[in-house]
């Protein structure tokens, strides 16, 4: 049985990659983090940043919303410390980058373009200076900030899309015009909760991000219109919490998928997920898994 | 750390709101420490969806585990309804403990302040300080009189109703004074009022409190321990999602201090930075934490 994947010139041996900001070497007394098909590392920026104030996270019906605020130690910190760590542990490591200007930016992936990571995901959720609105919710500057970092690195760059916008195949479309080598979607819906008797929002940051089980349907539509629109790889993301959910999303086009919030929930999620997805081929009779991507029936 | 399935012996109500759970896990009584904790799953559905940390009230053999909570949201009331003989899924033991320090100690040497269900971790402490405290060393002659060097509990509750774990404390042969606010039980006012008095008067060669209580309770053992220059540990809570540090969702300010220069003097200059109550936590040492 072959569940191997190719996103851009990374293979990995299965689809199952742990999603930024939600897995850490933390979990290797409790997960077989070797067996996972990719790790992307918590995103960074070139300085540290301290993050957001508490409360940071808050939890919804079936869901959670955070705002940590890309609190991180800065890139020399991931190249000393963290990097060597996940690398220790023989697991493919994506980093995750984000910056506020086209000169960070491009600094990141040139420093990363040195090391062992294989390859580099680009957070586009952070505010463009430019236009004071996100990078991600403005598709000249996502195809702007795509092609600058492929200008810097040789490594296998993959666009990371917010769902906050209104047509989600345009700002694919703008990443692999880019030249994005693969797009993964999506990171976390712009969401708010309120304590009703202090009248005070429950996120220290006030906004925060929606995950989990409840922004799966709306993710897998997403990746549906994109797999649609590019012909590049569609990483998917959004509530996977078990095989079934990882096999919706590759059937409606996904090439791998990521798994976030489940992690927290239940650390060996990725391995059973991988588990899963093995039973379901030998069930179905299906011996590479490249024959399930995008099979939906449509008619 | 581990992730584990336990089966619940027994899951009980104490009074109002507060519920014992019991259940079997050699793993989490071999190797806990007090202050340490558990990340539960209390339910196998998707309501509530993350794990809730409790922390760990007694070990009570060589395989038992006790867990004492209060019911104040979804989790807890959803663990309040477990049975029996259902499974759990458990993560721990997390976090780092107390410091119980080492040497075997003089009279009166430990003061532990509860507020509310801040007791229950504070029980397991207890547990283990009694050997150091109670005992004096293999072949020596206890010269000390019966009730000092036994660790002294101060706890703190709204109304008689409220308070926890006297008779455990008890039990373990601690020294016990009780304050609630409305003076049906014990000194009236708050513990925090009881602890000054105890630093000023008999206890004065204490060398720690430990305490873990409401956020304000905390703030005012803190302020109090650093008048009085008695080392302070605190047991904080934070809501968490992950708990073992990778989520970075769990923040306190904390003071660090670095050396630099001011014209040709070093000094040492504070700032502020977040540390994480579920794995550099969730016990800190009063004057570490900057309170907001
Ligand atoms: C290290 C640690 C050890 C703990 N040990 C114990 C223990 O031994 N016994 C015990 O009863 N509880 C303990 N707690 C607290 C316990 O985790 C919470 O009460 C529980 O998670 C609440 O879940 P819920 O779903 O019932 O409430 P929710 O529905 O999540 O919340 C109900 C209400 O409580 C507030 N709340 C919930 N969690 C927190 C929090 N962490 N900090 C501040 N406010 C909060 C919410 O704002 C809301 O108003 C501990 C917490 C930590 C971090
Ligand atoms: C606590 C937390 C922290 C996150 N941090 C990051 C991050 O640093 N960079 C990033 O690109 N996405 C981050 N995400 C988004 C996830 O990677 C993922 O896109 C999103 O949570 C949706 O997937 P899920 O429903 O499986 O969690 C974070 C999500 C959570 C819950
Ligand atoms: S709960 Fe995730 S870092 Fe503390």
């Amino acid at each position: 049985m072959n569940t191997s994947v190719k996103v851009g010139r990374i293979r990995l041996k299965n689809p199952v990659i742990a999603a930024s900001g939600t897995f850490g070497v933390e979990y290797n007394e409790l997960v077989d983090i070797e067996s996972l098909g990719a790790v992307v590392a918590k995103t960074i920026t070139l300085n540290a940043r301290e993050g957001n104030p508490p409360p940071r996270l808050v939890e919804t019906p079936a869901g959670m919303l955070n705002s940590i605020g890309l609190e991180n130690a800065g890139l020399q910190d991931f190249i000393n410390k963290k990097l060597p760590a996940y690398l220790k542990l023989k697991v493919p490591v994506i980093a995750s980058i984000s910056a506020e200007t086209a000169g960070e930016l491009m600094e990141l992936a040139k420093r990363l373009d040195k090391t062992a990571v294989e390859g580099i995901e680009l957070n586009l959720s952070c505010p463009n200076i430019r236009s004071g609105t996100l990078i991600s919710q403005d598709p000249k500057a996502t195809y702007e900030a795509v092609r600058q970092v492929k200008k810097a690195t040789e490594k296998t760059v993959i666009a990371k899309l917010s769902p906050n916008v209104t047509d989600i195949r345009v700002f694919a479309k703008a990443a692999e015009e880019g030249g994005a080598d693969a797009v993964s979607l999506i990171n976390t819906f712009f969401a708010m909760a309120v304590d009703i008797e202090k009248r005070r929002p429950l996120l220290g940051n006030i906004t925060g991000g929606l995950s989990g089980p409840p922004i799966k349907p709306i993710a897998l539509k997403m990746v549906w219109d994109a797999f649609n629109e590019v012909d590049i790889p569609i990483i998917g993301i959004g509530g996977i919490m078990t095989y079934k959910d990882a096999m919706e999303f590759i059937i409606c086009g996904a090439t791998a998928i990521q798994v976030g919030t489940a992690n927290f929930i239940n650390p060996q999620v990725t391995v059973e997920i991988i588990d899963g997805i093995r039973q379901y081929m030998t069930r179905k009779n299906i011996n590479s898994l490249k024959k399930l991507i995008g099979s939906l029936e449509v008619r | 750390m581990n992730q584990l399935k336990i089966k619940i012996s027994e899951n009980i109500r104490v009074s109002g709101n507060y519920f014992r759970l019991k259940f079997r896990s050699e793993q989490l009584s071999k190797t806990a420490r007090p202050g340490q904790f558990i990340e539960l799953k209390v339910t196998d559905g998707l309501e509530p969806l993350l794990r809730k940390p409790l922390g760990i009230h007694r070990i009570i053999s060589p395989n038992m585990v006790e867990v004492l909570y209060e019911v104040i949201g979804k989790g807890t009331e959803a663990l309040s309804k477990r049975s029996p003989g259902e499974v759990l899924d458990v993560i721990g033991p997390l976090g780092n403990g107390f410091d119980l320090g080492s040497r075997v100690e003089g009279p009166g040497s430990r003061v532990l302040v509860a507020g509310g269900i801040g007791a229950a971790p504070l029980v397991f402490l207890a547990q283990k300080l009694r050997p150091l405290s109670a005992k004096p060393p293999e072949g020596t002659i206890d010269h000390r009189p019966s009730t000092l060097g036994r660790p002294l509990v101060l706890i703190g509750a709204k109304t008689k109703d409220a308070l926890l774990c006297e008779k455990e404390f008890k039990d373990l042969g601690c020294n016990v004074s009780i304050v609630t606010e409305d003076g049906s039980k014990g000194h009236k006012g708050f513990v925090t009022d009881l602890l000054k008095k105890v630093l000023n008067t008999q206890y004065s060669i204490l060398n720690t409190i430990y305490t873990c209580g409401p956020k304000s309770m905390l703030k005012a053992v803190a302020h109090i321990s650093t008048k009085y220059r008695t080392p302070c540990q605190l047991l904080l809570e934070e809501y968490m999602a992950c708990g073992v540090g990778v989520c970075l969702g769990c923040p306190i300010k904390v003071k660090t201090q670095y050396p630099c220069l001011a014209g040709r003097q070093a000094i040492l200059n504070t700032q502020y930075q977040y540390k994480m109550v579920c794995k550099d936590g969730p016990v800190f040492r009063a004057d570490e934490v900057i309170w907001e």
